[in-house]
């Protein structure tokens, strides 16, 4: 979970010292940050392309498949029906040559890794290979972005609500603590144990196999409904139960360990200090507890924010939800490299970026973070 | 090891602790018992299902002992085999090596459901000349209907339910309702009673001889009902215990340890040595845990061993490794590592003898939680295809039952019986790792 990743940033985060040293510190730092993170990225990326490819072996799969369908193609065709099997067979090689001209694989994989590469990291992420979007294109980008809407309404609404619902369950729980609402936090928080699909089937079962409330998966009834408010009604009811489950798969250990992260937080001296001054309950929490455990909220929303791009490959499959996660698992069935490339590149550059900004970001929220410090505050 | 027996009895204060462990012993003894009864070869042998091996059993049937919450009661399977009855055989011989063999197999049958199927397995031996039998089904009300008349080979299969001049003859019913149906019911209903199916068969050779099973398919079979290939579930769902335990136990071990070692190293040296162990893991974030996973499965070893080996593999070098990293390095800067150096230890007796023992307490805990996840693991790996080929295990099922429609044909019991293992056993382990956390966890402690 990316809630316990958190904390690890910290330790080697800038600071924002006055003075024009500071200022060159905190550029040399950015600058040795960008790099380090970019050279992450290319690499990543590189073995993610080998991966893809199977270190080259997927294109040997293809070139057979290439020749056994013009085979195919020119053994049924009745044109070359007078030709002699040997003079097929060189319309075959010819054929082929053509093919695998046109798709590059008459160069060494390694020649091509290469290109892949530097196409992927300038976003150039070219056309898909055996996939296309809906609406017919074979442009990864196009293909990505048609997905990408609906695996953001998914896992973007399961993530909000899970987040917000989970924080401020646990701040009003360790308010309350140790009452009945917090005992059975604590009690139920092993039911996370289970994944989201796995939750996803019981839904199913119960609202849509038994009750017949809601429908079995899919985004929209088919066909889909001509109003707009009947669109967004299907849109709501086939969103219901994959939220259900990924909200259920997460909100007890979420609402769990939050709860305990305020009440280590709540159980420092400068609040029990603050306490004896005699300060309001609201003021403690807002400037003792809050405060100072801001910057891992920040950076837990952010890094679980990224893990959004990709969606959830299985809920999705269990759900029929076209999302980017079934697309993505299409792509390494089919061994589509371009989309595979182009997903990895995209969340990669997400990942690094938010990163380097959250480097930033925990300066400006935490003063007491300095450059280089490795004193490691452990949560 | 004061500490640890102390520690042991503060766990028997928490009630999830002590459920969760009743929940692990209970998982250990079916484990055990799953092991006992029936080895791992055969197991799979049995699974793997070849031809014949679920012969006996019903397609699609719910445990039997959802009888006992039926008014109506649902009929189990009857198998009835010649050869475990010979009171139930006359052999006559007509002279001129012509031989009469008349079989009659009786069966009781009071259920309010009719069978799911009917069906006749008949095995001759005979050197050159085929034997031939009729065959004759008498109901309780006296009535008898042909329903076989063939010559056979040495091992033939007669599925009275598909036979369709049969249905014909029985007024548009399958054999399954029709042989069944009280004649003089409006809507079908099963006459109860004693059933009988009359064999008379003819042998033309001197030793030649037939036998004749007869297998009345239920719509209900043994403690947990059997699947699509006719499987009895309770095969994956006792052998899939130890499998998963193993499992979630080894896979947790090791990608607990490894991650508390590896991120000790890290820290210790410092320097080139962490800076390394840094850039691994930031460039195992990025990586595609998926396709590696496909491309190994397809490349070299679908073995359930191997996947999650290398499923562990990758998960050392993730989050983990940042969270112990930030223990070590508090630890790193404690006096007693100080004086340690200050005797010239080592490094590898101050990474192993004084930085590890002192995070123990916290990995026990973390390391009890990760089981569930492994458990539930294996049936991530299922559901994507990555599945051991082999062995039986709760996962497959899980996703068999899915990839079949249970849901939609009501086959919930195919569902319900692996998740609710799967559940259970994730419950188990994670109520004991959460109170070992409470427990064993200095900071959290009470709360």
């Amino acid at each position: 979970m990316a809630v316990s990743e958190a904390p690890s940033i910290q330790s080697s985060a800038p600071t924002a010292a006055g003075g024009t040293s500071g200022v060159w510190r905190v550029v040399r730092y950015a600058a040795t940050r960008l790099v380090s993170l970019f050279l992450t990225t290319v690499v990543g990326v590189y073995l993610t392309i080998l991966i893809a490819n199977m270190g080259g072996h997927v294109d040997e799969i293809r070139r057979a498949t290439i020749r056994e369908e013009l085979g195919t193609f020119i053994g049924m065709s009745q044109q070359y029906a007078h030709l002699t099997p040997s003079q097929r067979r060189e319309l075959v090689e010819q054929l082929a040559q053509v093919e695998f001209r046109r798709l590059g694989l008459d160069q060494p994989f390694i020649v091509r890794s290469f290109r892949y590469l530097s196409n992927a990291l300038v976003l150039n992420l070219g056309r898909a290979e055996q996939l296309t979007s809906d609406s017919g294109s074979s442009l990864v980008r196009l293909i990505i972005l048609e997905r990408l809407a609906p695996t953001l309404l998914l896992t973007g609404s399961a993530f909000l609500i899970l987040f917000f619902v989970s924080v401020f369950a646990a701040l009003a729980l360790s308010r309350n603590y140790g009452g009945v609402l917090d005992r059975l936090a604590v009690a139920l928080a092993p039911l996370s144990a289970a994944p989201s699909w796995f939750y996803g089937l019981f839904l199913i079962l119960i609202f849509a196999a038994l009750l017949r409330w809601l429908p079995f998966g899919g985004m929209v009834d088919a066909p889909p409904p001509p109003t707009r408010w009947g669109y967004f009604v299907s849109l709501v009811k086939h969103l219901i139960l994959p939220v259900g489950s990924i909200v259920l798969s997460g909100i007890f250990v979420g609402i769990y360990s939050w709860r305990t992260f305020f009440l280590i937080y709540s159980s420092e001296d400068y609040v029990d200090m603050a306490r004896a001054k005699g300060l309001s309950p609201r003021v403690i929490e807002r400037r003792y507890i809050l405060r100072p455990s801001l910057p891992f909220i920040v950076t837990s929303f952010a890094l679980s924010l990224i893990t959004l791009w990709g969606g959830s490959i299985i809920l999705e499959q269990v759900f029929n939800w076209p999302g980017l996660g079934r697309l993505f698992y299409a792509a390494v069935q089919f061994f589509d490299t371009p989309i595979i490339v182009g997903n990895t590149i995209v969340y990669a550059y997400l990942l690094a970026i938010t990163v380097f900004v959250l480097d930033f970001v925990y300066a400006l929220v935490d003063p007491r973070v300095k450059v280089g410090g490795s004193e490691g505050r452990s949560v | 090891m004061t500490w640890l027996a102390s520690n042991l009895r503060l766990l028997g204060r928490y009630p999830s602790a002590v459920a969760g462990l009743v929940v692990i012993l209970v998982l250990v003894a079916t484990a055990i018992y799953a092991v006992v009864s029936m080895p791992l070869t055969e197991a799979i042998n049995l699974w793997r299902g070849g031809e014949g091996l679920w012969q006996d059993t019903p397609r699609n049937a719910a445990p039997a002992w959802l009888n006992l919450f039926r008014r109506e009661k649902l009929p189990v399977t009857q198998v009835l085999d010649s050869r475990n009855l010979p009171a139930g055989k006359k052999v006559e011989d007509l002279g001129d090596g012509l031989t009469e063999i008349r079989i009659v197999l009786p069966f009781e049958f009071n259920y309010d459901g009719f069978p799911q199927e009917v069906g006749v397995f008949t095995y001759a031996t005979f050197r050159q000349a085929r034997p031939h039998a009729t065959m004759r089904w008498v109901t309780p009300d006296g009535r008898e209907i042909p329903v076989v008349d063939s010559s056979l080979r040495s091992s033939d299969q007669f599925r009275l339910s598909q036979d369709s001049r049969l249905t014909r003859r029985l007024r548009n019913q399958p054999a399954d309702v029709g042989l069944f149906a009280d004649p003089n019911a409006t809507t079908p209903r099963p006459l109860k009673g004693t059933y009988q199916l009359v064999v008379e068969g003819l042998v033309f050779e001197e030793g030649a001889d037939i036998d004749v099973k007869l297998v009345v398919y239920g719509q209900l079979h043994g403690l947990a009902g059997t699947d699509h290939r006719r499987r009895d579930l309770m095969l994956a769902l006792l052998w899939g215990t130890p499998i998963a335990l193993i499992m979630g136990f080894v896979a947790a071990v090791g990608a607990s340890l490894s991650t508390m070692l590896i991120a000790a190293i890290g820290t210790w040296y410092g320097g080139w040595v962490d800076g390394l162990i840094q850039r691994i893991t930031e460039l195992n974030l990025i990586l595609p845990v998926l396709p590696i996973l496909i491309m190994i499965g397809t490349l070299y070893s679908r073995s359930l061993v191997v996947i999650m080996g290398l499923f562990v593999l990758l998960s050392v070098f993730s989050g983990g490794i940042k969270t112990y990293r930030a223990i070590f390095l508090q630890v790193k800067e404690s006096p007693y590592i100080e004086s340690a150096r200050s005797y010239s230890a080592s490094n590898m007796r101050i990474v192993f003898r004084y930085m590890i023992p002192r995070v123990l307490p916290v990995l026990i805990p973390q390391f009890v939680t990760l089981i569930p996840s492994f458990v539930f693991l294996e049936a991530t790996l299922s559901v994507l295809g990555l599945g051991d080929p082999l062995l039986p295990t709760w996962g497959k099922v899980l996703w068999e039952a899915e990839a079949n429609g249970a849901v939609f044909n009501g086959h919930y019991y195919w569902i319900l019986a692996p998740s609710v293992l799967l559940l259970l056993t994730g419950l188990g382990f994670s109520m004991l790792g959460f109170t070992l956390d409470r427990v064993f966890n200095p900071r959290l402690r009470g709360l």
